[in-house]
């Protein structure tokens, strides 16, 4: 479990908030869709990669936004960063799931999506594992939420919502598809 | 289970289920990894893997090296011929040495059971069994369980046969740990000069009538007959032991419609298994060795990967 997402949440001692509920997630989204077709001209070269686990409903989101407004089949993969993590040695190794990238990213405009921008660390290592799948024109980094705190140069290139947070906070996006409903929550932590 | 806690694999007997399914789950992750055009992820960058080899070995040793530069790794081999072991050096100070070069992980193969046991209690270091004598073989079993995986989908109820020289096989006792533990029924089928003493204390049904062992069976894994062991008049030829206990088309005919054929490697064409059997529709021969690549990937990323928890984003 990432500290961007919540550890061992208990209802009693831990306060949640919601910062985002369905339809705020829902608007969000549409307007990263938006921006990511007018900046890229269209839909035409694009694909969609959602980092593993909780990047992943979102891309899928966005192809489908995309579809819905240029009627054009977006393709999406899922990719997992465990394996070019930079804090393995501190880390607990995990069970990690195949990425599935059912496409060749050379040449393509690849869309990175995570829920959750944070330290910067896992976009990088996204960005490595996509290098050694083919060489983009160019990569685009859309994020739900930027919650600051990076320790990386890495800037989101579409943000549903910029969230200011303390680094003992945590937040925590529920989609439908994994949890039942859409919402953003913030905990306060310890 | 997510994690894995122990510091040594050292056999089948006394791992769990659950970090079998966690083995063989991150393998199978690990496998999209060998269909890419670069095969390389930085995760063990830094980490350093010794090849420890008292015994000849092609493919598991190729198979470990593999996993460790795939995944950035630095790997040293040492094998007995050309090394101080030749001076008359102890497996204990070899191990003792090679700790202080910095080594993180060994992977041992040696003639003794229990080698590897007695390198995990001397040495801080991970060590990984790669056979050990009579004793067991657990990456073999574990990749011959993950080929059986990916064909059935389960293990529950399955009907495996081992067949050939159980006696001498580190392969057979791997096998009959892990897939009995899975839920899985084992038969062992050799000539009764090739079965241990006490088989019967096993969680195995025994045969020495390779057509009654073979009846119904899901999978068959066919043994290496140990042609350098065969001196000592276990079966009175190798003729003979080819046509009493040699896996072909016929026999074959009596096994399940979609039975498995496995083979550890290296195979004694015309003896243990027919050319036919063994380049047939039921082998799944050369998924074991890529198998191997895997479930060695795995277990290197497992106990190489770290401890505790880490913030991430």
């Amino acid at each position: 479990m990432s500290r961007a997402g919540r550890l061992f949440w208990c209802p009693e001692v831990d306060t949640m908030t919601k910062v985002m509920d369905a339809d705020e997630i829902r608007r969000a989204l549409t307007r990263i869709a938006h921006e990511i077709i007018e900046r890229n001209k269209g839909a035409q070269n694009l694909v969609i990669i959602g980092v593993q686990s909780r990047g992943v409903p979102m891309a899928k989101r966005l192809a489908s936004l995309l579809e819905k407004i240029e009627g054009v089949d977006v393709p999406v993969g899922s990719l997992n960063v465990a394996l070019y993590r930079d804090d393995y040695a501190t880390r607990s190794a995990r069970t990690i799931s195949a990425s599935e990238i059912p496409f060749d990213v050379t040449d393509k405009s690849v869309i990175l999506v995570d829920e959750v921008l944070f330290t910067g660390r896992t976009t990088r290592a996204a960005l490595d594992a996509i290098m050694d799948l083919g060489r983009p024109s160019v990569i685009q980094l859309a994020v739900l939420i930027d919650r600051g705190h990076k320790e990386l140069p890495v800037k989101a290139d579409y943000v549903g919502k910029n969230l200011p947070t303390a680094l003992k906070e945590s937040v925590d996006v529920y989609w439908v598809e994994t949890r039942g409903e859409d919402a953003v929550m913030i905990s306060k932590g310890d | 289970m997510t994690k894995l806690t122990r510091k040594d694999i050292l056999g089948l007997q006394d791992m769990s289920t659950d970090e079998i399914y966690l083995i063989l789950e991150t393998a199978q992750s690990h496998k999209e990894i060998l269909g890419r055009p670069v095969k390389k992820v930085p995760i063990l960058r830094g980490k350093s893997i010794c090849t420890l080899f008292y015994e000849n070995s092609t493919r598991t040793r190729t198979s470990f090296e593999l996993a460790a530069k795939i995944m950035s790794a630095d790997t040293t081999s040492i094998s007995v011929a050309g090394s101080s072991i030749n001076k008359g050096e102890s497996f204990k100070d070899t191990l003792l040495t090679l700790e202080a070069m910095g080594v993180d992980l060994f992977v041992i193969r040696h003639g003794a059971g229990g080698a590897p046991h007695f390198a995990a209690r001397t040495v801080k270091s991970h060590i990984i069994n790669a056979g050990d004598g009579m004793h067991e073989h657990p990456t073999q079993g574990l990749l011959d369980m993950l080929t059986i995986l990916e064909n059935k989908g389960k293990f529950d109820g399955l009907k495996v046969l081992v067949v050939g020289d159980i006696m001498h096989s580190r392969v057979a006792r791997s096998n009959l740990w892990g897939l009995s533990k899975m839920g899985a029924e084992v038969r062992l089928c050799g000539p009764s000069t090739l079965l241990p003493a006490e088989i019967e204390q096993l969680p195995v049904k025994v045969y020495t009538d390779l057509d009654d062992a073979i009846d119904g069976v899901d999978v068959v894994n066919v043994l290496r007959i140990q042609l350098e062991r065969m001196n000592r008049g276990f079966f009175p030829s190798v003729i003979e032991y080819a046509s009493m206990f040699g896996v072909n088309k016929t026999r074959l005919m009596k096994a399940k419609s979609d039975v498995l054929v496995l083979h550890p490697g290296p195979m004694n064409r015309g003896i243990e298994i027919t050319p036919d059997v063994a380049d047939g529709d039921f082998a799944v021969i050369t998924d074991q060795v890529t198998n191997g690549v895997a479930v060695r990937m795995a277990l290197l990323y497992l106990l190489l990967g770290g401890g505790g928890n880490v913030v991430s984003d």
